[in-house]
């Protein structure tokens, strides 16, 4: 098996509030290997765009990781200092947060934001003020045209708010990519987006990916996103991975009752006489929880052995799950 | 911004300040007290002396053909007679604004230099030692009155330590030649070093007093803003673009965060216009807001109705000014 580019290890991350330490992370360990989309599943409240603001150095208090360790490329970022960190987002490691309009900046020009990452990073920049720019501007447009942005050159001058919402999210992700990181966290990418863009802009990433060569960490709570674009998937549950494995495997015979319940909860065109079921019963909440399977409450197969604390699992075919079943 | 929509914004203040011109003319003419009698008061005048003055005042005319009378001298800069000093309104005024104009633009920018960079450290590191010692710095300042901050102030560094001048806008033997009246821009003007020392060193107390409630008041607008903003999702994803926080502060945060404080301050104006009046008669300062406060208690009617249309006017202008910066920092406003 290849060294994977980014290993989660028993990853702790806490928020401190009124009620309580709420630990949204709570022993994560994952792998995205070189080249691969790893789908990050769960629900919201479940830890996976925690796990990734983690993996960013993104963590702000009152939050704070615990323990754990994040290795990118045999690199501790636990613990690494500022202006490390600094020269490693956006440059090694990007990332795309759900809401392009919320996450492009309002008052600058997409040209400025777009540039203004490369000028951070780019180290094979001409000298000479003038030069670095034109050959920023240079590359910037070089993007938007790979992203799919038409006539990129007359919209470097243009702000957030006069692109439509699919060029907007194109342009946040061509602003992610700008410095060819080798690996692309995209946090929920299509969750804001009409139905007719969402699947543009995954084919959009699915894309990139196979030009630039790098790896995606695709965070979603769309397992159907998954099934399509995704080599391996890890689904979280209340600050826990239950189950991960290669795509098709876990979708075709689910291990764990909570993916098997997500799983059940999707429509299929293939089969409309199947009713849908929705898993009941809801997320418990992450303060004062008790040791054993956080599924237990909503577990249709709950057994006396539950109430302990269950380990991940490893099975055949590179699976692993947290269920005693 | 095009010419043509700036041209049509500027169309936009006609009747704005026409509106004001006609609060500002009722709300002499309905003010009681008959100027005329003030005038001839303790001159035993006869009720024939007093209506031949009224007459001679245009008071026995019509309101209406009084206020387009009125209008039509405003507009060629003659606002009539000062009772008072018996010489035409607009030329008393003119002597007096430089000094104003000098005081309020040091006031505003004390007032800005202090707040907005003290209000952005203070949402950066919000609930730190400094965010606390602002943010009682600014209620005191919002709720000291600035006469008595200002008779403090005057006891402290120009009675008791002498650092700086009691009162007026500068020593008479430091007077530069008068070009543009203002003190400070004569002396460079000059480039009189002494004039420019003693010009600074007299408005140092008057501009902190008159500034220190708009910048208590700013810097709280300010920091509110930048808080708001810090938690909005294009500074996260500024930050995973491994972009410096000085950089993400300064441009990305402060470019959104000041657009509150751009129109708080444009507001401001108006409690700075107020604030002269109290701030120059502590400070003995030659402005125009000494001059109306004078020539209320005197029933100088016509100086006092040029100057509060000539607040008013500037009240107005600059928050059309504002507006234009607002489009600067803000491009989805579009005029």
């Amino acid at each position: 098996m290849t060294e994977p580019l980014l290993a989660i290890n028993d990853l702790r991350v806490a928020f401190a509030t009124p009620h309580g330490l709420v630990r949204a992370v709570d022993g994560v360990s994952l792998d995205v290997r070189p080249g691969e989309c790893l789908g990050v599943v769960g629900e919201s409240g479940s830890g996976k765009s925690v796990t990734f603001a983690a993996v960013m150095g993104l963590i702000r208090p009152p939050g704070r990781i615990e323990s754990g360790s994040i290795r990118f490329d045999g690199r501790e970022l636990v613990g690494l200092d500022r202006v490390d960190y600094r020269s490693l987002r956006g440059r090694d490691i990007a990332m795309t947060l759900q809401d392009a309009l919320t996450s492009l900046n309002p008052a600058l020009t997409v040209g400025t934001q777009i540039t203004e990452v490369l000028l951070a990073h780019a180290e094979d920049l001409p000298s000479g003020r003038h030069a670095r720019h034109r050959e920023a501007r240079a590359r910037a447009i070089e993007m938007m045209h790979l992203v799919g942005i038409p006539a990129a050159e007359h919209r470097l001058g243009d702000y957030p708010h006069q692109f439509s919402g699919g060029m907007r999210q194109r342009m946040m992700i061509a602003i992610a990519l700008s410095c060819r990181p080798r690996l692309l966290i995209a946090d929920e990418p299509t969750t804001a987006l009409d139905v007719t863009i969402q699947a543009q802009v995954l084919e959009l990433i699915a894309g990139i990916r196979a030009t630039l060569g790098m790896s995606v960490a695709l965070i979603t709570h769309d397992l159907g996103v998954v099934a399509e674009y995704c080599d391996r998937v890890a689904v979280l549950y209340a600050g826990q991975i239950v189950e991960s494995g290669p795509t098709a495997s876990v979708i075709g015979a689910p291990r764990h009752p909570y993916t098997a319940g997500l799983l059940a909860s999707v429509p299929m065109l293939s089969n409309l006489d199947r009713r849908i079921r929705p898993i009941d019963g809801q997320v418990p909440g992450l303060v004062d929880l008790p040791p054993g399977c956080r599924f237990l409450p909503r577990c249709p197969h709950a057994a006396p052995v539950c109430v302990s604390t269950i380990a991940m699992r490893a099975l055949e075919h590179d699976r692993a799950v947290r269920c005693v079943r | 911004m095009t010419p043509v929509l700036l041209l049509q914004r500027v169309g936009h203040l006609v009747p704005v300040l026409l509106g004001v011109t006609v609060i500002v003319f009722l709300m002499m003419s309905l003010t009681p007290g008959d100027p005329a009698e003030i005038m001839l008061a303790n001159q035993n005048a006869t009720p024939a002396q007093v209506a031949m003055l009224r007459h001679d005042m245009g008071l026995d005319r019509p309101l209406m053909e009084r206020f387009v009378s009125f209008v039509g001298h405003a507009l060629q800069g003659d606002f009539g007679q000062s009772l008072f000093h018996r010489r035409p309104v607009a030329t008393v005024i003119m002597e007096r604004l430089p000094a104003t104009i000098e005081l309020s633009v040091a006031a505003m920018a004390f007032a800005l230099l202090v707040s907005i960079p003290l209000g952005v450290m203070a949402a950066v590191y919000r609930g730190g030692v400094l965010d606390r010692l602002a943010t009682v710095g600014a209620l005191l300042g919002v709720s000291l009155p600035g006469f008595w901050f200002g008779i403090l102030m005057l006891i402290g560094f120009a009675v008791n330590l002498r650092w700086l001048p009691v009162s007026g806008a500068i020593d008479f033997a430091a007077q530069p030649p008068g070009i543009t009246g203002l003190m400070v821009v004569d002396s460079m003007l000059a480039l009189r070093g002494d004039s420019l020392m003693n010009a600074l060193a007299h408005l140092v107390l008057p501009a902190i007093t008159l500034g220190l409630p708009m910048a208590a008041i700013l810097m709280r607008v300010t920091r509110a803003s930048m808080l708001e903003v810090l938690r909005q999702d294009y500074i996260t994803f500024a930050e995973a673009k491994g972009l410096g926080r000085g950089r993400i502060i300064a441009l990305h945060a402060l470019k959104n965060g000041l657009l509150p404080t751009v129109t708080v301050a444009a507001m401001e104006t108006g409690s700075l216009l107020g604030g002269n009046m109290v701030v120059e008669t502590v400070f003995g300062w030659p402005g125009l807001g000494r001059l109306v406060v004078e020539s209320i208690f005197v029933r100088n009617y016509p100086l006092v109705q040029a100057a509060v249309l000539l607040y008013a006017v500037t009240y107005v202008v600059v928050n059309f000014l504002a507006d234009l910066l607002y489009t600067v920092l803000n491009p989805r406003v579009r005029m």
